[in-house]
């Protein structure tokens, strides 16, 4: 088995419309279906609400307001599964009602 | 290669590394557990071969020699490392019945051709690996083939293995839902194999026959493995059909010959015959696939006696059915090119004209010289010859190059 980390990308503008709703029943429907795969996850605010701390290369930071890559399409939430191999991870990530889509990282596993 | 193997011993290990590397390495992939560690037990395994069959005589069945020596030193290699790297991930596969085909080795390199060309991994990759992998080539002939440096093309491997692992890329033939678009992948890599070697992209030779070789001999291997398949017999004759043409492509000079003015006597009959027949069944299937429709356009061409003789009605009729199929700008542009000799230069000119926007083909050199040779036979010589200069300006390939050159010299540039 391997894990992966699904990140869940969508447009900028609907991720702020959709600020403070409550989980929307495609996700909830989702979640339950692939409850047994998946090991965490979470919705996140807009990436406005963002904020970079980047080491600044003399032993200090630089705190910024909003992501390192600013772009059309934002990081609105993310689920660890765990899956046998790619291909059963993609099929995970293709029920993800995302609004754009998604990323699939495979997470190092610890030696 | 060692100095003390004869050359009867050398020339039986070079054949057994052409005929066999691909079912031997993908036998060894499931016991080794990673494609790394199987390439290190198959290299050692020829060098084994080399070192020994002079004495012991060569097997009766080279491959099941090599394969079995492959998987031993895999599984010694495998234990010693276990205690090492326990946590390393391993492909997935290992643990399910080994399907031992009656020889006693199972034929695993379909699935060694599914996972070189998953579509996680780059197009470029899928290609190289496939090379590498199933074709046995070496990094520095893969590089050399696609007219790379070799440490670029060692690095886009490396890479690939690396996503492989990490990733968990499976080593499966994929399920029946899912197989069709997964073939439809693998096929065209195949292909593009095939194209790279029939029409360099660049350099100093129109084709370059080892890569053209290579897609073939890939294509036969995946019609031994799905002989039911029909798109895999589509893309096969669609080869056979395109190859068969060969030996007429070029002059004495190494001059670029037009189909138009290609001795046809030249053309290889019996390929040509394989390829009608696998068409037969290939276009069976409903709706026939786009490598079929291929194959059957190169089909009519193959079954004219002469230029003139062509059936344009039905090309072009082909050429709408793919276009159905596979709704590409480059697609489109062949269709232009048979309205044209179908029904008037002007029209052709016309279609190919208004494919001029298609940002796909801005760079494409074939849309500029088929206007100019839809200008000269339409007597715009002016024009043709500023197409053709077009056309030059975009082209890589030597022998194209002077082809074109040629054609604006006849029009006086």
């Amino acid at each position: 088995m391997s894990k992966y980390l699904i990140l869940i990308y969508q447009d900028e503008a609907v991720a702020r419309q959709a600020e403070g709703e409550s989980i929307s029943a495609s996700y909830q429907e989702f979640q339950q279906r692939r409850g047994s795969a998946l090991l965490g996850g979470a919705a996140l605010h807009p990436s406005s609400t963002a904020t970079s701390v980047r080491r600044d290369g003399a032993g200090g930071f630089l705190v910024t307001d909003g992501p390192f890559a600013e772009s059309k399409e934002t990081l609105g939430g993310y689920y660890l599964v765990e899956a046998a191999d790619l291909d059963e991870a993609l099929e995970i990530a293709k029920e993800v009602p995302a609004g754009v889509g998604v990323e699939v990282w495979p997470v190092r596993v610890a030696t | 290669m060692p100095e003390t193997a004869g050359p009867e011993v050398a020339a039986a290990v070079a054949d057994a590394h052409r005929r066999e590397w691909a079912f031997v390495l993908a036998a060894t992939v499931r016991v080794a557990g990673s494609i790394d560690a199987a390439e290190e037990a198959v290299q050692d395994a020829y060098a084994a071969a080399l070192a020994t069959w002079g004495d012991g005589g060569i097997p009766r069945n080279p491959g099941a020699w090599l394969t079995v020596t492959a998987r031993r030193r895999a599984l010694e290699m495998h234990r010693r490392a276990a205690t090492a790297e326990r946590a390393l991930p391993r492909l997935v596969g290992r643990e399910e019945s080994p399907a031992e085909e009656p020889g006693g080795i199972p034929d695993d390199r379909l699935r060694l051709i599914f996972t070189c060309c998953h579509p996680a991994l780059a197009p470029e990759a899928q290609v190289a690996l496939t090379l590498r992998l199933l074709c046995g080539l070496s990094t520095a002939e893969v590089a050399r083939a696609f007219l790379v440096p070799e440490t670029t093309m060692a690095a886009r491997i490396t890479r690939a293995k690396k996503k492989i692992a990490a990733a968990n890329i499976p080593y499966r033939v994929p399920p029946p839902d899912e197989l069709p678009e997964r073939l439809d992948g693998v096929l065209s890599v195949v292909y593009l194999v095939y194209t790279t070697g029939h029409t360099a992209p660049s350099g100093a030779d129109l084709m370059r026959r080892d890569l053209a070789d290579r897609g073939l001999e890939l294509a036969r291997m995946l019609r031994v493995l799905l002989p039911l398949d029909r798109d895999v017999a589509g893309l096969l004759a669609l080869i056979l059909l395109t190859e068969a043409r060969r030996g007429a492509r070029l002059d004495d000079q190494d001059n670029v010959v037009l189909l138009e003015d290609q001795d046809r006597s030249r053309w290889d009959r019996q390929a040509i015959g394989e390829g009608v027949a696998l068409l037969r069944g290939a276009l069976a299937a409903r709706p026939p696939g786009r490598f079929a429709l291929m194959a059957a356009i190169a089909a009519v061409h193959d079954g004219s006696g002469s230029w003139q003789d062509t059936d344009w009605q039905e090309i072009l009729g082909l050429y709408d059915l793919l276009l159905g199929r596979w709704p590409s700008p480059v697609v489109r542009l062949n269709r232009a090119i048979a309205l044209g000799f179908a029904a008037g230069f002007a029209e052709g000119l016309a279609e190919l004209d208004l494919l001029g926007a298609e940002p796909q083909l801005a760079r494409y050199p074939y849309l500029a010289s088929a206007r100019g040779d839809f200008l000269v036979r339409l007597g715009r010589p002016g024009e043709a010859r500023v197409a053709f200069e077009e056309a030059l300006i975009l082209t890589d390939n030597e022998v194209e190059r002077r082809f074109l050159q040629g054609r604006i010299k006849e029009l006086g540039g």
